[in-house]
């Protein structure tokens, strides 16, 4: 074996070695939350954790349904805010702005995804927060502005991924379409989105991936009362900030009911990318 | 390859030396000190100005909250346990000293008109019972109810002094910190929260309880009634290294700053033991 052969297998196996550890560092993350987080849900039933109502661990009662609620909501309501404007700013982006135009606003859509989340936070708090208490009433720290707020942090993942995918709609597509008579928003609505749809799906999800995981942000602006909501007004506990709130003073039972909370959202982060792992691979196809 | 070798085995040693030089580092000139999670960031500060005194000796502050606290010092893992509750009775054992002692204020905003409140009131407010001010001869608003979260010391101490058995409402907002609690009735108008009382500020207004607004004075006075004690725990009485931290922290010197961060000082000699 020559020195440059001995060289070369070296580095194989080193940059195996890394590629493994970080999905070893994946597999360790997936055990320990797991074997945390399962004893106390079968202790005290799958079923109390699923569907039980009142959270106040220090009697130990908890019940997560407010939170699984709660984070389903504000990623709904963040899907009501932010797909329309970000679908919207997307095809403007492609099909009718001047390309000089699209090459300035993209990289500056596409900035918004680097501004800290405490930022996002910050400026709901003081900003969107008063607001909705002054013209809507309720206290302000509400699922609505967690939804407004969420909406705007899912934009560029949202619209990068729209661009991307409605880019990649071959312009024989387009031509055809207008070579037989159709405007061009109407070749957009009947030929290009229905080309690119599960790309543009896959988006959303991603975005949702975004909402559901977003932490920080929603400490600040959603009120956090570990209660169903009765309107968009009242204030919301997710599944992250039940964790991060409670996580620094918790110990025992509480901090394994913790653990279990990261369990579930888990198991909802993992069916969210699994859907759109499949349809950006039935894309490609 | 050899050189590699040579590096790594020179690693190793120096990551058993890191290793070995900690452990010895434990004798007797460090002190652990462990418990309520309220105490210890005061704790901390009066350690390091223990430790610039007396250089050479490590006092280490914990939390884990003040059960955790009560049993290191039972089992000898702390020399001394921080709790920020009274001790119960089947705890008793322990030899207590009072370094200090927390006011529980409840503030609203400046602009409410309440100034006074019944310890039942309060109760129903944060149960959930009363909803408007008005029950209260307010304004006819919505009542916005902050609290802390679960697990936190304040919220521990709120739960035993003013609620007892009964359940803080679920619909409450929730903070984790006593700033945000602040901060979060400085702004809405029709909030009510609970936060110590060294952090009232101008911004939020503090509510006398049954006629007794909370101050240093009648907090002296055994009046105000929402106040709880910050104990040092010992195993038997205390010696050398963990006696003379005690009674740095009850000096003067560290009493007397002891109202600029909020507390409440017990005077030199006032401390039980």
């Amino acid at each position: 074996m020559t020195k440059l052969e001995r060289n070369d297998r070296l580095i194989r196996i080193s940059l195996l070695m890394v590629a493994f550890s970080a999905v070893s560092v994946l597999a360790i993350i997936t055990i320990f939350i797991f074997e945390q987080g399962t004893p106390i849900m079968f202790k005290y039933g799958v079923r109390s954790f699923l569907l039980g109502g009142d959270w106040y661990p220090s009697e130990k009662s908890f019940g997560l349904l407010p939170m699984i609620a709660g984070s389903l909501m504000v990623t709904f309501g963040a899907l009501i805010a932010g797909v329309p404007l970000g679908l919207a700013s997307a095809i403007f982006l492609t099909e009718f702005s001047h390309r000089r135009l699209t090459r300035i606003l993209k990289p500056v859509i596409e900035l918004l995804a680097g501004i800290p989340s405490v930022v996002y936070g910050f400026l709901g708090l003081m900003f969107l927060v008063p607001f909705i208490r002054e013209n809507f009433g309720g206290p302000g720290l509400s699922v609505l502005a967690a939804s407004i707020i969420l909406g705007i942090m899912i934009l560029p993942t949202v619209i990068s991924i729209a661009i991307d995918s409605i880019r990649a709609v071959p312009d024989s597509y387009r031509e055809g379409s207008i070579a037989l008579g159709a405007t061009k928003w109407q070749t957009v609505r009947m030929v290009v989105l229905p080309a690119a749809r599960s790309g543009i799906i896959a988006g959303i999800i991603l975005g949702m991936g975004r909402a559901i995981g977003e932490t920080m942000a929603v400490i600040m602006i959603a009120g956090n009362a570990a209660d169903i909501p009765g309107s968009i007004l009242q204030p919301v506990r997710t599944l992250t900030s039940n964790i991060a709130l409670e996580m620094a003073y918790a110990s025992g039972e509480h901090r394994e009911a913790l653990f279990a909370t990261g369990v579930i959202l888990f198991i909802i982060i993992m069916i969210l990318n699994t859907i759109a792992n499949l349809t950006s691979a039935r894309q490609k196809r | 390859m050899s050189k590699l070798r040579a590096i790594s085995a020179g690693l190793c040693l120096l990551l058993s030396f890191l290793l070995f030089s900690c452990r010895s580092d434990r004798s007797a000139s460090e002190i652990i000190v462990a418990g309520s999670t309220s105490v210890q960031p005061f704790a901390d500060k009066w350690a390091e100005v223990f430790m610039e005194k007396r250089y050479g000796v490590v006092v280490n502050i914990q939390g884990g909250g003040s059960s955790a606290g009560i049993q290191a010092v039972r089992t000898g893992a702390a020399n001394i346990g921080m709790s920020s509750r009274e001790l119960k009775e089947d705890e008793k054992d322990l030899n207590e000293i009072e370094v200090a002692r927390d006011g529980l204020a409840i503030v609203v905003h400046p602009e409410n008109v309440l100034g006074n409140m019944t310890i039942d009131q309060v109760r129903s407010i944060f149960s959930g019972e009363i909803t408007n001010w008005k029950t209260l001869n307010g304004a006819d608003k919505n009542i916005t109810v902050v609290v802390r979260e679960e697990g936190s010391g304040t919220r521990g101490a709120f739960q035993e002094m003013v609620m007892g058995k009964t359940r803080i409402s679920k619909r409450a907002i929730v903070q984790d910190s006593n700033g945000t609690v602040r901060e979060i009735v400085s702004r809405d108008p029709n909030a009510v929260g609970f936060i110590s009382l060294g952090l009232v500020n101008e911004k939020v207004k503090a509510i006398a309880l049954d006629g007794i607004f909370p101050s240093e004075e009648s907090i002296l006075g055994k009046k105000y009634r929402l106040v709880r004690p910050f104990l040092f725990l010992t195993r038997g009485e205390p010696h050398g290294l963990v006696k003379e931290f005690i009674d740095f922290v009850l000096s003067e010197e560290i009493q007397t700053l002891m109202p600029k961060e909020g507390l409440i000082p017990v005077s030199p000699g006032r401390g039980r033991s």
